[in-house]
């Protein structure tokens, strides 16, 4: 891949991100996130409380594990409780009793992952709630309007997803579309000073039209990264690609968007795919996955995930992880959460949420670290030889992906 | 373990037990509850949420029913079910079953007793039983028991004699089984109260109960619904005279506040705290005001509130869940109505719960209708406090001699509940024709 030439915003946006460290060989950064509910470190791993609850713990255990930017969920809290209520509250983080920051992205996901209920035009999606099975019109407007009366310290504007997995025209429509509701929404956002407005890189898995959605056409005006925006998303991954175009084009996204500007990859959670990530040039992820499979009895470790219900944890009486700081595992053992994993007590579930959201945001920690003290390509090795027993066994994607950067794995 | 009683008002007994626990110096005051625990966890807490709420109380509650088919696990662990479930400090007292979820009947026998876990039924003889309490280790353990003899309408007089001589029979197996283990004597045996509702066996069940060396006295058979309990009250004074006054008397099933005082008036001294978990379960919050001196501002306040929950006419509905099968009571508010929606308040005014000093009843209301998990995890927080708050006000009622008082203010929520579910049932049939 040819160097590449990261452009600077030519705008006045706000700058929202400083740069405190870079890696010398791969393009991974340490930075801080300047947002109007604090300061946020990155890179950063946000976990997702869809409908203003993260999962069946509490904003103190979430705050005490070191958390300071959360998910919500525009499509969901649009419908329950709507905007009007939760305005009445004091936004969505009166409403949750949330300190710290909120990032809410516009419901274009429910497009994809609801999408035998909408219906796409130039206007915006129509819905038929699952709930009342009444019509509702999100448009680029109407998000940005949910969103604003949310306050959430980061919006997303709406973009036209498609699946990763469709190809041909529709997947161009879309990329162009997306472009067209950016401007709307830049439009739409009565308050740009209180919350950071993002763009959303779209184009699928074709090269040529991620570039157009992100390079300098000089006859045309498709050029997201000249709109005013403080930060940038990169979209439409995440879903049913293959691992090889995954990466190739989150690295064609983060080679041509500004560096000094944010830059959150939607839908990535997978610790192996963080770390990659991480050296490909992004700074903020969410997924639901950490979170999801803590419900499911499984638990996050460096070496992968334990699967608690199974009936070799019955008589394990160590902790999840013995480094491990959460406290999950400075209390409680495999065997108990074993025996709590077969019982009706919620608890159990709890348990392992703590300890699944402490696990992600101990790993980005622990990136971050390495990326300040300059030894950011030794951290991936060890942590490669950890989760797959030895650098060579890494996946293929995540080996060339990480050569792509500069970072061998022998 | 010692217990000195500080005084005694009307049957009431106010009191303190003393060395307790393994090291012996902890201490209990009673009248007392136990937390409700399952599988060894409070319901929907994890040790850090169930640390927020204060006065929780110093024994909890575990069941065998939940235990018993992890008995291998625990004989290998080895260190007890309190450091096994993450509650080295705390006080721990083993009952049989569940009070919250009925077992079936009809597996007692002359030789075993049977609970009932998630994996299916576990049956133990006398050695079985004091095996799996070796493992346990608590420090309080409801001894093997015939229960069966209150289940049935009207049970027979050779029922209910079966019922006494079975308990005793396990109790002098248990004991002896007990001096022969060097782990189990440091566990207390906590004698078991049969006989029906038959007066002479219970007499008989409580005098001989008494002769043996077991460190209190659990009053079983007395559950059922609240008209079961009205109709045992008596029976339940006669039993309690019989026992010894320097050994606790704990009493199962019975947890609805006003319950909870009528037995205190015949001589219990501790309670389980299921009670608050079942409110829980129902999306509801207790709201009962325990404050039997309020300042004169308050008592307008509370009298405004009490009027607002006397609006049958939009509470159509017997709420059941699939645990609980009980009905709302006056002492809670149900937060699925839509009338919460909006509320900006906390669930109760002056709380000093988590829930209440960090949320609104609009957020627990949108929790319980988008299914939420958290609902059931701040629920539970504020209707253990307030429960624990309730018990804590007894004691201090007890101690100023206004327990008449406490009491009064209870029976006025009863009489609501009563005539709230009177009109419930006649909206209903209404509705029917």
């Amino acid at each position: 891949m040819a160097a590449a030439v990261n452009p600077t915003s030519l705008e006045s946006a706000p700058r929202i991100m400083r740069l405190v460290a870079e890696c010398s060989r791969s393009r991974a950064r340490a930075g801080e996130l300047r947002l109007p509910h604090g300061p946020v470190a990155t890179p950063v791993f946000m976990p997702v409380g869809t409908q203003a609850t993260m999962k069946g713990i509490t904003a103190e255990q979430l705050d005490a594990l070191g958390c300071r930017i959360c998910l919500g969920n525009t499509y969901h809290l649009g419908l329950r409780p709507g905007p009007e209520l939760i305005q009445k509250a004091h936004g969505l983080h009166g409403f949750m009793n949330w300190p710290h920051n909120l990032l809410t992205d516009s419901g274009g996901f429910q497009m994809v992952s609801l999408v035998s209920l909408s219906e796409v035009t130039e206007e915006g999606v129509r819905f038929r709630s699952p709930y009342d099975g009444d019509e509702t019109l999100l448009s680029p407007e109407k998000s940005v309007e949910i969103q604003n009366a949310l306050g959430s310290d980061i919006i997303m504007q709406l973009d036209d997803v498609v699946s990763s997995t469709v190809t041909g025209p529709r997947v161009e429509e879309a990329m162009y579309r997306s472009i067209r509701w950016l401007d709307r929404c830049i439009a739409a956002h009565q308050r740009p000073d209180k919350q950071n407005l993002f763009a959303i890189i779209q184009g699928g898995l074709d090269a040529d039209l991620r570039a157009t959605c992100l390079e300098a056409v000089p006859s045309s005006r498709t050029e997201m990264t000249k709109r005013d925006v403080p930060g940038f998303a990169i979209g439409g991954l995440s879903g049913g690609e293959s691992k090889g175009q995954f990466w190739r084009m989150v690295a064609l996204s983060t080679s041509r968007l500004p560096k000094d500007k944010p830059r959150y990859l939607m839908g990535v959670g997978y610790a192996t795919d963080l770390v990659v990530c991480v050296a490909l040039g992004c700074d903020m992820f969410d997924c639901v996955f950490p979170t999801r499979t803590a419900r499911f009895g499984s638990a996050l470790v460096p070496t992968g995930n334990l699967q608690l219900k199974k009936k070799q944890y019955e008589k394990d009486f160590r902790p999840i992880d013995s480094n491990c700081t959460c406290p999950t595992c400075q209390k409680h053992s495999r065997a108990f959460l074993h025996a709590l994993l077969h019982s009706d007590n919620t608890a159990a579930l709890h348990h392992l949420t703590v300890h699944n959201i402490a696990y992600q945001l101990q790993l980005m920690s622990a990136v971050r670290a390495s990326i300040v003290e300059k030894r950011f390509p030794d951290f991936v090795r060890d942590f490669m030889g950890t989760m797959y027993g030895d650098p060579t066994l890494c996946p293929t994607w995540a080996t060339e992906a990480l050569a792509s950067v500069g970072i061998t794995l022998r | 373990m010692k217990l000195n009683l500080t005084k005694v008002v009307n049957g009431c007994r106010l009191g303190k037990i003393k060395n307790l626990g393994k090291t012996g110096d902890r201490t209990m005051d009673i009248p007392a509850c136990l937390l409700y625990t399952k599988t060894g966890s409070a319901p929907h807490l994890t040790h850090q949420t169930l640390h927020t709420i204060h006065g929780v109380p110093a024994m909890a509650q575990l069941t065998l029913s939940s235990l018993a088919e992890h008995h291998e696990v625990l004989a290998e662990y080895k260190e007890g079910i309190g450091k096994f479930i993450g509650m080295p400090e705390s006080l721990l007292y083993c009952s049989l079953h569940d009070p919250v979820s009925p077992c079936p009947a009809g597996y007692v026998t002359n030789k075993s007793v049977s609970v009932w876990g998630i994996g299916g039924r576990v049956e133990m003889t006398a050695s079985k039983f004091m095996a799996i309490q070796q493992a346990l280790q608590p420090d309080w353990f409801q001894c093997l028991s015939d229960g069966e003899a209150s289940f049935e309408e009207a049970a027979s007089i050779k029922r209910a004699r079966k019922s006494v001589d079975r308990s005793l029979l396990f109790l002098d197996n248990c004991l002896r089984l007990q001096e022969e283990s060097e782990v189990l004597q440091k566990s207390t045996v906590i004698g078991v109260i049969e006989g029906g509702d038959v007066m002479e066996e219970r007499l008989r069940s409580a005098r001989e109960t008494a002769k043996r060396p077991v460190g209190g006295f659990l009053l079983d058979g007395f559950q059922g619904n609240p008209a079961t309990l009205e109709t045992r009250l008596y029976l339940l004074s006669s039993v309690t005279a019989e026992l010894p006054e320097d050994k606790p008397r704990l009493i199962c099933g019975v947890s609805r506040p006003d319950e909870v005082l009528e037995c205190i008036e015949r001589g219990v001294d501790i309670f389980e705290s299921f009670f608050p978990y079942q409110v829980t379960e129902r999306g509801c919050a207790l709201t009962f005001s325990f404050d039997y001196q309020p300042n004169p501002e308050e008592t307008l306040l509370q009298q405004n509130g009490t009027q607002e929950e006397i609006k049958y006419v939009d509470q159509t509905k017997k709420i059941k869940t699939t645990s609980c099968n009980q009905e709302m009571t006056s002492f809670e508010i149900n937060l699925k109505e839509k009338k919460y929606q909006e509320d900006f308040d906390p669930l109760v005014r002056g709380c000093s719960c988590y829930c209440c000093k960090n949320h609104t009843r609009a957020y627990i209301h949108h929790l319980l209708v988008t299914n939420e998990l958290l609902a059931g995890v701040l629920l539970m927080m504020h209707n253990f406090e307030h429960y624990f708050g309730f018990f804590h006000s007894i004691r201090e009622a007890l101690k100023s001699d206004r327990l008449a008082q406490l009491k009064e203010l209870i029976c006025r929520i009863v009489l609501d509940t009563s005539a709230f579910q009177l009109l419930t049932a006649a909206v209903s049939q209404k509705r029917l024709l």
